[in-house]
């Protein structure tokens, strides 16, 4: 069956949430799709959210009778142009939309060296979520690497779990960082919560310009070779949670046609993306954390609800906190260095288990999928695709249908014949 | 300097990789040229099934004798091209296609294609997710499943082994008269000219009979003995043959990955890459007739790819009015297949051997009226 809705957010993060609220404020029939079965997105997950998630929660509650909500459903195509498909616990929902917001965050970007593909080393982002969803760290010694705000912010929470964590290393230079510290003086919530969570950390020892060059162990993780300029050295643990910033997820936005620049999918001044009546906010414009998510999906939510007076009130907002995101960019960017981690038979591709080796040798992103199969497993070159990107500069191809896997009986099923009825 | 050659090739799928190594072994001066990617046109595109078929006994010719070119060829492929001898099942629903069976049979056993007919029985033993009951089944062992794009990537090694040169990343604009200029208006001269060009071979050479015909393929997770054999209902054969609409069949092939490969769909007058739900549906729902628990098993990606189609179905090998310009184009769904067989005479006439089978039915020159009317 197709049900028809006037605006389609898909995705419940902070800036999917918001998007939903001040659209459906205005009396639009708004409907929010997210494959998590409750929404908060990235960060507003497990019991204790913090007082603006409540408060969202809160607005989202006050005009439910204007928002259907469906959760553990993934958008995977669009079947016919108008009309979405969303695969749920093995079946299909097709959902109709006049507009449509996209807000599918952000996911941790991995680098291959050496090792990172042994078990117990996993992403700083994805230690954290297995932690909120049961595992224990208990008195586990955990190495956190890569870069980004987000190393702090896991070895804290870890840290309040009962892991020892033995060093946060991070890869940008410690003059970055200073810079960075700097900058968010004026902003006291930024900076309040960076004080915490270094608190937090105190007796953890903080490595700048630090990064994992290898992962040891026979078929089990045993420890981690670090590097900090000229010097290397090995720490047994039995976690490495190793995440390098945050990437993007444009896939939906360049599935449907929408023009991305510089990895980011490209919006005007009301986050509508280059396709009419398709709007984009949050992480996937930019990485700029869960207040600017906000602030772009109010906008976004306004605009397609026609109320460009409302939306244009936030502009001045997210102007200040897109400085910060400009900021989060020039400071956690990447060191070429570590494009010279992985060795000959370091796996790039671990779904089809494609060595460096062979790739280092193709012309393109295409010609190394035809090629290598690079690519071509179930995360669909999410990991790989990332990494190569960085590694050889290529540039991922056309994004093309189902953009995440799904079952073959709803890959399949015809759409129904859709009416528009009117819908005031 | 002027830069010339024996021969050119234009287009390195798997026709002009096959075509440049044939010409580089038997010791002509060669080029190939590329404009994208070896083996990124049809060649990635397509399902890679090395099969005999029997549409007209010019098809059966080339299809059989360029199988046996690949069984040659076989135990130097390296392991990334998946080379499987898998074998065929041509799937009877009913009794219809149960005497369809028998006939194919007697045509392959005077060929000297040695086959197999299985009974319902048989057939359920032999795959075990198939739906039941069917008729039966045509067992042809020798037909095979490769990986295209890495064959032709072998094939122009090969090629260069053997003295060729690669312009890669390199289009031709204009080719003629021993002449071929490059996009960037470069040139180089040939004797002969070799256009291999697939499904595009129309933009350089416009008169050309050959249309795009798009097809569209489902890849799946890893799933490890599934299906054994490659199988197609002998209804394929009017969804192949019909030449004017939208035709769909059941064609589902194992890789050696584990993963299956879910075909195929036939449609004229639809030139966008994009996929079209309602080919897709039509075409997923024939697969789930035949095999209903394909239904629950995970999909990684859908595409599409164009097939050069030809009026009579048949390629176009050979000499053109233009002395100097050869064709080597025109395979629609069979491409993979008749790569070899096609260098092989493509070679033969140029060094004016005697082929092992006769090149008349392919001569570009039988569409040479319709060609000088349109
Ligand atoms: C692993 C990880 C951990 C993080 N941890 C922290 C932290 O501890 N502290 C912090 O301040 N920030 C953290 N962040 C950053 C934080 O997530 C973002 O700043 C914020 O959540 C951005 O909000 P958003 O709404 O743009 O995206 P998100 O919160 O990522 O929300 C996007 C939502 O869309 C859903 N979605 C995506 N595609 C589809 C689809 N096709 N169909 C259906 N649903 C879809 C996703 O599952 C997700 O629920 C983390 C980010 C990541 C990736
Ligand atoms: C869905 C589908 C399923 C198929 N299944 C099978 C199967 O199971 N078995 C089988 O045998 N066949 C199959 N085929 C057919 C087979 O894929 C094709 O017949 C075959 O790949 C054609 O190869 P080619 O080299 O002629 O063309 P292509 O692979 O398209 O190569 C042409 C090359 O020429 C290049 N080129 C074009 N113009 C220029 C220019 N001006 N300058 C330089 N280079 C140029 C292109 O970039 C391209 O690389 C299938 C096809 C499709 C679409």
């Amino acid at each position: 069956m197709t049900q028809h809705f006037d605006i389609v957010v898909v995705g419940g993060g902070p800036a999917g949430m918001a998007a939903a609220a001040c659209a459906a404020e205005y009396g639009k029939p708004v409907v929010i799709v997210d494959d998590n079965l409750t929404l908060g997105g990235q960060i507003w997950r497990g019991k204790d959210i913090p007082a603006a998630a409540r408060k969202w929660q809160a607005r989202l509650d006050s005009v439910s009778a204007h928002v259907t909500r469906i959760h553990g459903a993934r958008v995977f195509s669009q079947p016919v142009p108008g009309v979405l498909r969303a695969e749920q616990n093995g079946r299909y929902l097709d959902i109709a939309y006049r507009k449509l917001i996209l807000a599918t965050g952000a996911r941790e970007r991995f680098l291959p060296f050496p090792g990172w593909t042994l078990p117990n080393v996993v992403g700083a982002g994805g230690l954290q979520a297995l932690v909120k969803s049961g595992l224990s760290v208990k008195g586990k010694h955990v190495v956190v690497a890569g870069s980004g705000p987000l190393l702090l912010a896991v070895a804290a929470y870890l840290q309040t779990h009962g892991a020892k964590v033995l060093a946060i290393c991070e890869q940008a230079q410690f003059s970055r960082l200073l810079k960075f510290v700097h900058s968010i003086v004026t902003d006291s919530g930024k900076l309040r919560q960076a004080l915490t969570y270094k608190m937090q950390t105190m007796s953890v020892p903080f490595y700048a310009g630090c990064y994992p060059v290898s992962a040891g162990g026979g078929k089990k993780f045993e420890s981690v070779t670090l590097r900090q300029g000229k010097r290397a050295w090995t720490i047994a643990c039995d976690y490495l949670a190793c995440g390098f910033h945050l990437v993007p997820n444009t896939e939906l936005a360049e599935f449907f046609g929408c023009r991305i620049s510089n990895g980011k999918v490209a919006v005007d001044k009301w986050q509508q993306t280059s396709i009419l009546d398709v709007y984009c906010a949050g992480e996937p414009t930019g990485i700029g954390g869960a207040e600017l998510a906000l602030v772009e999906g109010q906008i976004a939510g306004y605009a397609a609800a026609g109320q460009q007076d409302k939306a244009h009130s936030f502009f001045e907002e997210r102007a200040r906190r897109r400085k910060f995101a400009q900021l989060l960019e020039e400071t956690f960017a990447l060191d070429p260095a570590l494009a010279q981690l992985p060795q000959d038979e370091t796996l790039v591709c671990r779904c089809e288990d494609v060595p460096y080796s062979v790739l280092k040798h193709e012309p393109s992103w295409r010609a190394a999928k035809l090629h290598t199969r690079c690519g071509m497993g179930p995360c669909q070159g999410r990991i790989c695709g990332t990494a190569t990107e960085f590694i050889f500069g290529w540039t991922a191809g056309q994004v093309r249908p189902p953009i995440f896997p799904t079952p073959l009986s709803s890959l399949g099923a015809k759409p129904e014949l859709i009416e528009l009825q009117e819908t005031r | 300097m002027k830069l010339s050659y024996d021969a050119v090739v234009i287009g390195a799928g798997i026709v002009g990789a096959a075509c440049a190594c044939e010409l580089a072994r038997a010791g002509m001066r060669m080029a190939i040229v590329e404009a994208q990617i070896i083996g990124g046109g049809a060649t990635a595109a397509g399902m890679g099934h090395i099969v005999v078929m029997d549409d007209s006994p010019a098809q059966l010719a080339l299809t059989q004798y360029s199988q046996s070119l690949w069984n040659e060829l076989a135990s130097q492929l390296p392991p990334n091209v998946e080379y499987d001898r898998c074998g065929t099942l041509w799937i009877a629903a009913d009794d219809d296609e149960m005497q369809e069976v028998h006939r194919k049979q007697a045509v392959y056993a005077a060929a000297h294609v040695s086959t197999e007919i299985l009974d319902a029985k048989a057939l359920a033993e032999a795959e075990p997710n198939l739906r039941r009951p069917l008729a039966g089944a045509l067992f042809v062992p020798s037909d095979a499943v490769i990986y295209p794009p890495c064959a032709a990537m072998y094939l122009v090694e090969c090629a260069k082994q053997a003295g060729a040169t690669l312009y890669l990343e390199r289009a031709v604009a204009k080719a003629g008269k021993g002449r071929l200029v490059f996009s960037d208006g470069t040139e180089i001269f040939a004797a002969s000219i070799i256009h291999a060009t697939g499904a595009s071979a129309s933009r350089l050479m416009p008169h050309l009979p050959v249309r795009k015909r798009k097809g569209h393929l489902v890849i799946t997770d890893r799933y490890p003995g599934f299906v054994r054999h490659q199988l197609v209902e002998l209804g394929y054969l009017k969804s192949a043959h019909s030449t004017s609409s939208d035709s769909v069949a059941f064609n589902v092939q194992p890789r050696r990955t584990g993963q299956l490969l879910i075909g195929s769909s036939r449609q004229y007058n639809n030139e966008g890459t994009g996929v079209d739900q309602n080919i897709l549906g039509a075409m997923l729902a024939r697969a789930f007739d035949y095999i209903p628990s394909l239904q629950g098993l995970s999909s990684i990606r859908v595409w599409t790819g164009f097939r050069a189609a030809t009026p009579d179905k048949l390629p176009l090998i050979g000499p053109t009015e233009d002395a100097s310009v050869f064709l080597a184009t025109g395979h629609e769904g069979l491409g993979i297949t008749t790569s070899l067989a096609t260098a092989r005479l493509l070679t033969d006439h140029l060094l004016d051997r005697t082929p092992a089978i006769s090149l008349a039915p392919y001569l570009p020159e039988r569409f040479a009226c319709e060609a000088a009317h349109a």
